[in-house]
């Protein structure tokens, strides 16, 4: 399923496919900052069909993030442009949930409190606040159980562990059911074990509510475990350099990762990204 | 550990009261007079003999005190936060802001006794003058560091600027807030007291500036007292406000960072 050249792929007639959901058209990005600039994406073009999950690996400072705050809005790219459900992003727009590597908890908040937090500022939960607010404490404690934070969900966030937080960053970034989930290396300082728990994790949520997910990660197994298609991006300027798809069944368990195909594919994600910084 | 927590509880009361006997004594074996150091017993008397006539003047140092506070944490923070908040207000306003801090806040009490006279308004001002500054550089610290991530969590959620200074930069900002308050009211004591001495005809500065006049050195070291009891009792108040409001700033300082 290599794609091979992600120019080529871009003049497929896809804007009128009805099931993509995400398509980065194009794309060039150049950091400003100062007198120097920084081109930081170019001709990146990449296509998410709705409930896909997409795993976006590369060496690091390849704009892997930058994409991410591309998709969400957050900021605009110097040439190209991106739609989501159908219309370009101009702005944020709010159908997003995200999840960071510092899972950046409010410590005045309890974790329920935390979880919640989003419900306080997106609309429609925005203005009906004040009258259901029990009925979202209820949602974000539901959440907190299933991720296996039932019994911390009053704890302030000072009073969990790493991966703990983590988990109600989870919840954080899916108490407002996004249809787009962006994850920026979620896992990235949580240890091994702790991590592939995580992915199992994500990947029960992920199929019971079925977002759309881009997830940006250095690790090559991680991806591979939970994501349908991955994408590996060239050094800086980060391009899509290839695309392999992941035939693996669902739900995947972590004995799938030692199977023949997945080490294959773990071996050959790991060879372009090899070749690539050899350059 | 429990022996050794009322150990530390108790110790630091034990130290003032042998620095106060230590005092007494050495003034009793050199039998230093009256009017260079008076001992802690003449002037605690003094205080106590003298109360009715002293309460007065008490009473107007404190409330000259409290309204400068308010008035320079008000200002403080109204300043801090256009700081905290804006790049361009900060790189506007620093230059101006580094000259006020650095002029010698005494220096405007002559300014504001032409424009005031003399009495409580130009101590109130001189108070709040002093606090201001340590609430403009705390509360625009605490706001300038809201993580750039959670930012973007809300941002990408279309928060504006008014919901995210809501929900994240003043509740952040608050240990920050109230470390400046315990320093403010101490500094707002020095600067109702300085405006005191200089202009004014009630206070405990005025006091101590008519009992060393008459060399009734006794009062001026009651006033002195005063002084500390005051200073220590209010900050003493806003330390425990701020471990209520802000318990959470101390135990989180690795995941807050």
């Amino acid at each position: 399923m290599n794609r091979g050249n992600a120019a080529a792929a871009s003049e497929m007639p896809k804007h009128d496919d009805a099931d993509i959901f995400v398509d980065v058209r194009d794309v060039k990005l150049n950091y400003k900052a100062g007198d120097s600039s920084t081109l930081a994406l170019e001709q990146t073009n990449m296509t998410l069909k709705r409930g896909e999950f997409v795993a976006i690996v590369g060496p690091s400072g390849c704009g892997k993030s930058t994409l991410l705050k591309l998709a969400s809005g957050l900021r605009r790219p110097t040439e190209g442009e991106i739609v989501v459900d159908g219309s370009p992003v101009l702005k944020p727009i709010k159908i997003v949930g995200m999840a960071f590597q510092n899972p950046t908890m409010l410590p005045w908040l309890r974790t329920i409190d935390n979880v919640v937090m989003p419900l306080k500022i997106v609309e429609p939960y925005r203005s009906k606040f004040r009258t259901e607010k029990a009925k979202y404490r209820q949602m974000a404690a539901s959440l907190l159980t299933e991720v296996g934070l039932g019994k911390f969900q009053d704890k302030y966030p000072w009073e969990l562990s790493g991966g703990m937080l983590q988990r109600a960053s989870l919840c954080r970034a899916l108490i407002h059911d996004p249809r787009l989930l962006l994850l920026d290396e979620p896992f990235g300082a949580l240890d091994a074990f702790t991590r592939e728990d995580l992915w199992q994790v994500l990947q029960k949520l992920w199929m019971e509510r079925n977002p759309t997910v881009i997830l940006v990660t250095h690790d090559l197994r991680e991806a591979v475990f939970l994501a349908d298609t991955v994408h590996v991006m060239s050094a800086r300027p980060g391009r899509v350099l290839v695309t392999h798809k992941v035939d693996i069944r669902r739900p995947r368990t972590l004995d799938d990762l030692f199977t023949d195909k997945a080490s294959k594919l773990v071996h050959e994600l790991r060879s372009h990204i090899s070749h690539d910084r050899s350059v | 550990m429990r022996a050794w927590d009322m150990v530390e509880r108790v110790f630091p009361l034990l130290a003032i009261i042998a620095f106060f006997i230590l005092w007494e004594i050495a003034c009793t074996v050199f039998q230093v007079p009256v009017f260079i150091l008076p001992k802690p017993s003449e002037f605690l008397g003094d205080l106590i003999r003298r109360w009715p006539a002293i309460l007065p003047n008490a009473v107007q140092t404190l409330y000259t005190t409290v309204v400068g506070f308010a008035l320079g944490v008000a200002v403080g923070a109204a300043i801090g936060a256009c700081i905290g908040l804006s790049r361009f207000v900060y790189r506007v306003t620093y230059p101006l802001l580094i000259g006020f801090y650095s002029v010698p806040k005494i220096a405007v009490v002559p300014i504001l006794v032409i424009w005031f006279g003399i009495g409580t308004v130009p101590a109130i001002l001189t108070a709040a003058i002093m606090c201001l500054f340590p609430v403009v550089v705390n509360v625009a610290t605490g706001l300038a560091t809201t993580e750039p991530e959670l930012e973007d969590v809300l941002r990408a959620l279309g928060a504006s600027k008014f919901d995210i200074l809501r929900r994240v930069g003043l509740p952040r900002s608050m240990p920050y807030f109230f470390a400046s308050l315990k320093i403010a009211i101490s500094l707002a004591f020095v600067g109702t007291v300085v405006a005191e001495t200089v202009a004014a005809n009630i206070g405990i500065g005025s006091m101590m500036i008519l009992a060393s006049s008459t060399f009734d050195v006794p009062l001026v070291f009651a006033g002195v007292f005063l002084l500390a009891v005051l200073g220590v009792a209010m900050y003493a108040i806003f330390a425990a406000i701020e471990g209520y409001v802000t318990f959470w700033a101390r135990r989180s300082a690795d995941i807050a960072a």
